[in-house]
């Protein structure tokens, strides 16, 4: 099951450029939520904070306060701790185009020192299906590479390989984004039923997508969070002037 | 609707239109109609006409360069066919024996390869001298490679990067015979004083490296020269596929909780690994052939011992050693057959080495992307 996020005071730059500043908010556990804003407002460097991927940048830095479920995470633990906790799932598709189909789904447990075959096989059978992709694969999971997929076959695929390490939070940084209509629908088909066993954030500029998908929806701009509430009210009632702007379609 | 569409006019202007302001003049008007023009075709208009279809230069440049192209056919065919034709005497002699006989001295009782005296010649001791030290020297320098280009692409802080990778390549571009010098004067003496003994004495049980060869020539001093020679190719080979390795696919394994060696091995090494075979394929090729800077180290003796540590010779090595001192015509023509042998060992290397890039990429239906 997933766990909450707790956000304080969380400031990131990347060399002078201060990208993040000042956010604070909680992310409730086992819900969606969508962060939305136009493209170089900080959405995706916040997400990339939450499992310590901003730092692996030499030239970024970070202050704040992370809690993700108990845990610190710039405190208490190191960052390959945390992302063996958290999952995450990029813009582009990348799935290990030197790998077969079950070698990228069981990467993640492979890479820990799993071996245990029998509920290894198990694991990449359920990963597969929870991300919807089992029917289109299971004949050839052994003799297909990664990268011989299609594109929102690929998505699925990086998917599943977050999945299996059974992660409490799911960090999607504009997971469709690439795709056609087709994929970009089966992926949010799955976030729909994902989202009731794990914590998932997602990024987004697709805001039909944000209003489908999520519960709450937190508005980005130049690099602040302006707004952080339900998503019914962001989008149709918002409290702020901007974010209204926004949704209307009246800039970004 | 109909939509009048202005075209812009593409002429110069009258103004400057000073060239052979006489032609102009004396063209018959019905010509010039034919552009759908009534003052008649620009100066840049007539000088592109005057060129007509260029057929005659662009058929002499195709021949050009087949005939450039045929020329690399032709000089590998001559090669062949004077190493051939220079090798048919000991062939002739020694038929395939020339590969896999030794010879038992009548006089002495021993076994020997290479007699120039009796006329008795053999490639055995030369063939496995190319092989051992030519392997051992890959054994060597492929880890050494690697890791040079696994710090420079992955680990080196930013400003050292381009000065390191400057030297190794420089590495490169030292000639092989001050290579050899070095090793002559610098590395077999470490080798006899400092190195060798401790191989003998921790490793001495396996046969390998016996202790009867003091002088520090041998095997192991021609593959570790030969090491330091092909450690460029293959680390900036290397180096070169590792930075090709695509971010996401970094950030991709990072993200699954992998520390930066798990990284390394399952996000570039894993995917770069057909392109570091391909150098140290390369690697391979450059240590068979390598000359001057072996036959300066590795003892030049024509037989076959177990222990690394004793004097060998290679192929290029005696061809290099004996070729302007044959005396008889079998001689000569036995180290051509060398010559033959060293081109053809080359071509089956280089084949082994496709099947081996094709045997790894089976695995993998596309490459990295």
């Amino acid at each position: 099951m997933g766990v909450g996020i707790e956000v304080q005071n969380l400031n990131a730059w990347y060399g002078n450029n201060h990208t993040l500043q000042d956010i604070n908010l909680n992310i409730p556990a086992n819900h969606a939520t969508a962060l939305i804003g136009p493209s170089g407002c900080g959405k995706s460097t916040f997400v990339r904070c939450l499992n310590r991927m901003h730092e692996t940048n030499p030239i970024a830095r970070v202050t704040g306060v992370v809690r993700i479920g108990e845990l610190d995470i710039y405190s208490d633990a190191k960052p390959v701790e945390i992302r063996r906790r958290v999952g995450m799932v990029f813009q582009r598709p990348n799935p290990f185009p030197t790998m077969s189909i079950y070698d990228n789904v069981a990467a993640g447990l492979k890479l820990n020192g799993y071996s245990n075959k029998r509920s290894l096989d198990e694991i990449v059978e359920r990963s597969l299906r929870n991300s919807a992709l089992w029917e289109e694969v299971k004949d050839d999971l052994r003799k297909k590479s990664g990268a011989s997929l299609s594109g929102g076959q690929q998505q699925r695929l990086c998917i599943a390989r977050a999945l299996a390490v059974d992660p409490e939070v799911l960090l999607m940084d504009e997971p469709a984004s690439a795709l056609d209509p087709v994929s970009t629908s089966k992926i949010e088909d799955l976030i729909f039923q994902l989202k009731s066993q794990y914590t998932i954030v997602i990024v987004t500029h697709n805001m039909q997508q944000a209003a489908r998908v999520a519960e709450k929806t937190g508005f980005f701009l130049n690099g602040r969070m302006v707004e952080f509430d339900s998503t019914h009210k962001i989008f149709t009632n918002p409290s702020d002037k901007r974010t209204e702007d926004y949704i209307t379609g009246r800039f970004g | 609707m109909h939509v009048e569409v202005k075209v812009p006019e593409f002429r110069v202007p009258q103004a400057q239109n000073q060239l052979e302001p006489a032609n102009r003049r004396d063209r018959n008007p019905a010509d010039t109609g034919s552009g759908g023009r009534s003052e008649g075709h620009s100066p840049v208009r007539r000088f592109l006409l005057a060129r007509g279809n260029s057929a005659f230069t662009d058929m002499g440049f195709h021949w050009l360069m087949v005939l450039c192209a045929l020329s690399i056919f032709g000089i590998v065919a001559l090669i062949v066919w004077e190493l051939l034709k220079g090798s048919d005497l000991a062939w002739a002699n020694f038929h395939f024996g020339f590969f896999y006989k030794s010879y038992t001295d009548t006089y002495s009782g021993q076994t020997s390869y290479w007699d120039p005296v009796n006329g008795q010649f053999s490639a055995v001791p030369f063939v496995y001298g190319t092989l051992v030290s030519s392997f051992l020297a890959l054994l060597i320098a492929v880890p050494l490679a690697i890791g040079v280009a696994i710090f420079l692409t992955e680990m080196c802080p930013r400003a050292l990067r381009a000065p390191l990778a400057f030297l190794t390549e420089l590495l490169a571009a030292i000639p092989s015979i001050v290579y050899g010098l070095w090793a002559v004067f610098e590395l077999v003496p470490l080798l006899r004083v400092d190195v060798n003994p401790l191989l003998t004495r921790y490793l001495g049980w396996s046969g390998l490296f016996s202790d009867d060869n003091p002088t520090g020539l041998g095997f192991v001093a021609a593959a570790v020269i030969l090491a330091i020679m092909i450690l460029p190719i293959i680390s900036s080979l290397t180096r070169e596929v590792m930075t090709a390795v695509p971010h996401s696919q970094r950030e991709a394994v990072l993200a699954l909780g992998a520390t930066r060696w798990e990284m390394i091995r399952m996000g570039v090494l894993r995917n770069a690994r057909i392109g570091i075979v391909g150098g140290i394929i390369l690697g391979l090729g450059r240590a068979l052939g390598e000359t001057m800077a072996v036959t300066m180290v590795i003892g030049n003796t024509p037989e076959i011992h177990k222990s690394l540590l004793s004097n060998g010779t290679s192929m290029a090595s005696v061809l290099a050693n004996e070729f302007a001192e044959a005396v008889s015509d079998l001689h000569r023509s036995a180290l051509i057959e060398i010559g033959l042998a060293l081109f053809i060992v080359t071509i089956i290397v280089n084949a082994l080495a496709q099947l081996l890039v094709w045997a790894v990429t089976r695995g993998a239906p596309s490459q990295a992307h």
